[in-house]
């Protein structure tokens, strides 16, 4: 059985906590790092990350890219998106197509 | 292998041929194989583009919401109401294929409650209700972002490296063993000339030994 995580500052992630979801809040760089490992390590299939936070962690969230779980998927943080899944997609694209076409 | 010297023997050309037989076939399977991932993959795309707009700006609304409840009811209630939630989300995940990559298919089921609010509305904001109402419209796309953006980052690594099959067999493996059949058919080619000259020039050494015969 898996389940699902939250990762992020309080203030951005705590709404997720009234939907069942596990939350946790990292505060530090060093913090997140650790903690997305151990997520990744446990059940969860699926683990949110606030594009806030997803900026310092960009090596760790690379490495579970190949892995069909976990899926490691970000979310605009409580100060709204900063467009870096869009930048994740596009280059997603790019690298398949060979060429950016969008 | 180009510069690498090969034998020019007849075996090796039959095993050379073969090969450019199976490079062939193989090039055109992989190409058929790119062609129908690249199709599915931008379809992908154009779904997570939408859902992720979805997604945004529904959780913008929920943020939205969210702040307003913490201004009107201060952090340490709005912890302690959301402290121990009633539902639970226990997840299933399954698998589909799509061109021989294994994409995950997420199945959600709520445990506990149905009722989404943990909490007495004595003591919080109405606000609060409203975001976590947003929060729970969301969940559904968020989920399926989920399912939509794994499966497109997976396609596009294996359609990564179909590519670069497809393109080492076309540009690379296809004509260097082209260039090498070549080169030993002229090979054996010429040592066939270079026999039959040679007889001829034996025939006429013979016949001018046995009879001082001269041409």
């Amino acid at each position: 059985m898996y389940k699902i995580a939250v990762l992020g500052d309080r203030d951005s992630v705590l709404a997720f906590k009234a939907l069942g979801l596990d939350v946790f809040f990292v505060e530090t760089e060093a913090e997140a790092k650790a903690t997305l490992h151990r997520l990744a390590q446990q059940e969860y299939a699926v683990i949110y990350v606030t594009e806030q936070l997803s900026g310092q962690l960009q090596s760790e969230i690379a490495k579970y890219k190949e892995m069909a779980v976990p899926a490691i998927i970000l979310i605009p943080g409580k100060t709204g998106s900063l467009g870096l899944a869009d930048a994740a997609l596009h280059s997603a694209v790019e690298r398949a197509v060979g060429a950016d076409i969008s | 292998m180009a510069g690498k010297t090969v034998n020019p023997t007849r075996m090796e050309l039959t095993r050379l041929k073969g090969r450019l037989r199976t490079a062939t076939r193989g090039h055109k399977l992989l190409k058929d194989k790119r062609d129908e991932m690249m199709k599915q993959f931008l379809d992908i795309v154009r779904r997570n583009r939408a859902l992720r707009a979805k997604v945004e700006e529904g959780l913008q609304r929920a943020n939205a919401a969210f702040t307003v409840a913490s201004a009107v009811m201060g952090p340490e209630m709005l912890e302690q109401a959301l402290l121990y939630p009633k539902a639970g989300v226990e997840l299933d995940v399954g698998y589909r294929n799509i061109m021989s990559v294994n994409v995950p298919v997420y199945q959600f089921r709520t445990t506990g409650s149905q009722d989404l609010y943990p909490y007495g509305f004595a003591q919080t904001s109405g606000e609060l209700d409203d975001a976590l109402d947003a929060m729970n419209q969301v969940f559904h796309d968020m989920l399926e972002l989920a399912e939509v953006e794994k499966s497109m980052q997976l396609l596009a690594q294996e359609i990564e490296k179909t590519r670069r099959r497809v393109n080492a067999l076309e540009y690379v493996v296809i004509p260097q063993t082209q260039q090498n059949i070549r080169y030993i058919s002229m090979k054996l080619d010429e040592n066939e000339r270079g026999n039959t000259t040679r007889l001829m020039k034996v025939k006429d050494m013979v016949l001018q030994d046995a009879h001082d015969y001269k041409r």
